[in-house]
């Protein structure tokens, strides 16, 4: 595999990008749309002309078509051919490299055993559901064996269930092949569980580079913070380690039980987007749940960022406007919120 | 199970239309509803007119050589249409460069041509041919290059990724992907190839079927004239029925 690097790359939507990616390394960019994040990856893959250099380990690729980068890119739309049955799908880069028919086949066995599609090899793209496109684009990226893999926001159209399954599987497949991997999207909640590191691209730029946790809690720019799911971070005042890998954790006047896999922390980020809102008591079973009284509101795009004030603590929450519009609470009410273990992170 | 009983109902109704219009066509000659100063056969007498033009050999001369013209100018428009259609989709710089001559060209219909052709070829059997050929090129041309740059730009980078040419891009996923535009391109030109056919033959050629309804013109034998009309309709039918076929066979699994 290879190690990326990327120097004082300059095209019509990124300004002077440096950046560095270890060689089996996942690396995930967050950033909103139009930020630059897609042109990132065509760049790297050599489908846009851009100024400056890309190093794949040391070698300049900046002379190379991208038929010749070796680099396995998975789209947003997954870009399966139409007129090209699964199997032929995932053969086509085999058979343009001439390969011998029978370690074509071995090869296509071999992937879509491995991603569970062998029961749909002699479909079209047209007749599967968006995760079976999603796992045969994947097999299709693996059957050349490429260096590197860029994915661009492969999760978007997905329901969110199959989302989080094809994440975890990417995950494991990503660091079992040991492929250099950059992933790009819009999800901060993908960054946090897919990352060896993250970096935020904003306005053509990257705002920071570094580690999830690392991000989360000492973000560089506010726009780092606001990417990252504008979290609220409390120092731990006192925290009792329970059963069950949770941990109960005072901050203030406020307790809150946070899942824990062992280590010394002492500070707290609640994303704000993961926590939940309700008008009335929510019966479910969700840890963290508190009565709290809306203290502001403040608009911005789509999206509403509400200070809630519980117990003395001041804690951030995000929806939608559509979202905030249905919950019918105005400024000075009381509301019910809850905070889910995936909204909790530890430092 | 459904959507078959749709079809069979579907052509049912077909079949049911034209026979109640086959069956107005005989009653109104028969019952005298007609109001026209000639002799206008029944359609039980066209039938049998058809029997005996096609014993007598003059109809099977005729469409023989329409045929052959319209085969020889269509083949050679179709695929010069297809070919260049292709690169001009494909590549930039060709499409830039062809682009104002195939606009200017294009609007200018077939017969339109017949005269400058009458005084640069003559009249022999290559000015029809040629007539057809331009009859077919342009609007083939036209809609192959919309099939070609209809063609998802994601789907060439995917291939370019993954180690392809551009000889394998366009014969593997390029050209499959424009066929549904291609072939409407062929359908509609094949009957339109028939139509100029008859057309010119009726202005400036002395054979095929276009001739042999002028000449019955002259006769007042408004029967031949209908059964060159009825065979006329069924060529145009044929050649578009069978475009449709292959269309089916080469996308319908995919597309």
């Amino acid at each position: 595999m290879a190690s990326i690097r990327l120097e004082n790359i300059t095209n019509y939507s990124c300004k002077c990008v440096n950046l560095e990616i270890k060689d089996g390394q996942m690396m995930v960019v967050v950033g909103q749309t139009g930020a630059g994040k897609t042109t990132l990856l065509n760049i790297i893959s050599g489908l846009v002309s851009y100024e400056g250099s890309v190093y794949f380990d040391e070698e300049c690729m900046d002379s190379i078509s991208p038929r010749y980068r070796d680099v396995g890119y998975l789209f947003q739309s997954f870009a399966l051919f139409p007129n090209l049955t699964v199997r032929e799908n995932i053969a086509f880069g085999l058979e343009v490299r001439h390969m011998r028919q029978e370690d074509i086949a071995k090869r296509v066995n071999e992937l879509t055993s491995m991603l569970a599609i062998e029961h749909i090899v002699d479909r079209y793209p047209k007749g599967l559901s968006g995760g079976e496109k999603q796992r045969v684009a994947f097999a299709r990226t693996l059957a050349p064996k490429p260096k590197i893999l860029l994915l661009d926001e492969p999760f978007s159209s997905l329901d969110p269930r199959t989302a989080s399954v094809l994440r975890s599987e990417i995950r494991s497949l990503q660091k079992r092949l040991h492929i250099t991997t950059i992933f790009v999207t819009h999800n901060q909640k993908e960054a946090f569980d897919l990352a060896d590191s993250v970096a935020v691209v904003d306005n053509g730029t990257i705002a920071q580079v570094g580690k999830p946790l690392e991000m989360l809690f000492y973000p560089k720019t506010p726009s780092v913070h606001y990417l990252l799911g504008s979290p609220t971070i409390l120092k731990c005042d006192e925290v009792v380690v329970l059963d069950f890998g949770l941990a109960k954790v005072l901050s203030g006047s406020l307790s809150l039980i946070v899942a824990h896999e062992g280590g010394f922390f002492n500070k707290l980020a609640i994303l704000s987007n993961e926590i939940r809102l309700s008008k009335y008591p929510i019966e479910s079973a969700i840890p963290n749940k508190f009565k709290a009284r809306v203290s502001d509101v403040k608009f911005q795009k789509t999206i509403a960022h509400i200070s809630l004030e519980i117990q003395g603590t001041t804690l951030m929450a995000e929806l939608s406007m559509v979202n905030w519009e249905q919950l019918r609470v105005d400024i000075e009410d009381e509301i019910f919120i809850a905070i889910p273990f995936s909204a909790i992170k530890i430092s | 199970m459904n959507s078959q009983k749709n079809l069979y109902m579907s052509r049912l109704r077909g079949v049911f239309s034209l026979l109640v219009f086959i069956g107005i066509w005989e009653c109104s000659v028969r019952f005298g509803w007609v109001p026209f100063k000639v002799y206008f056969p029944p359609f039980s007498q066209v039938a049998l007119d058809i029997k005996e033009m096609l014993f007598e050999n003059l109809l099977i001369q005729s469409y023989k050589s329409s045929l052959v013209r319209v085969l020889f100018g269509f083949i050679i428009g179709a695929t010069s249409g297809i070919a260049l259609g292709v690169w001009m989709g494909w590549s930039e710089k060709v499409y830039d460069f062809l682009k104002p001559i195939v606009s200017i060209l294009y609007p200018i219909p077939a017969l339109g041509w017949l005269p400058l052709l009458m005084l640069l070829i003559g009249i022999n059997e290559v000015l029809p041919v040629v007539i057809i050929f331009i009859c077919s090129f342009f609007p083939i041309v036209y809609n192959t290059v919309t099939g070609i740059q209809e063609v998802k730009k994601e789907y060439i980078n995917a291939a370019k990724l993954l180690g392809a040419g551009d000889f394998t891009i366009l014969r593997k996923i390029v050209i499959p992907q424009a066929l549904p535009y291609i072939f409407i391109g062929l359908k509609l030109e094949s009957g339109a190839a028939w139509r100029t056919v008859v057309a010119a033959e009726m202005i400036a050629i002395p054979t095929g079927i276009g001739a042999l309804m002028m000449r019955a013109e002259n006769l007042m034998r408004i029967d031949i004239i209908l059964v060159c009309l009825i065979v006329l309709s069924l060529m145009c039918l044929i050649f578009e029925g069978f475009f449709s076929y292959l269309e089916r066979k080469m996308t319908a699994k995919w597309n």
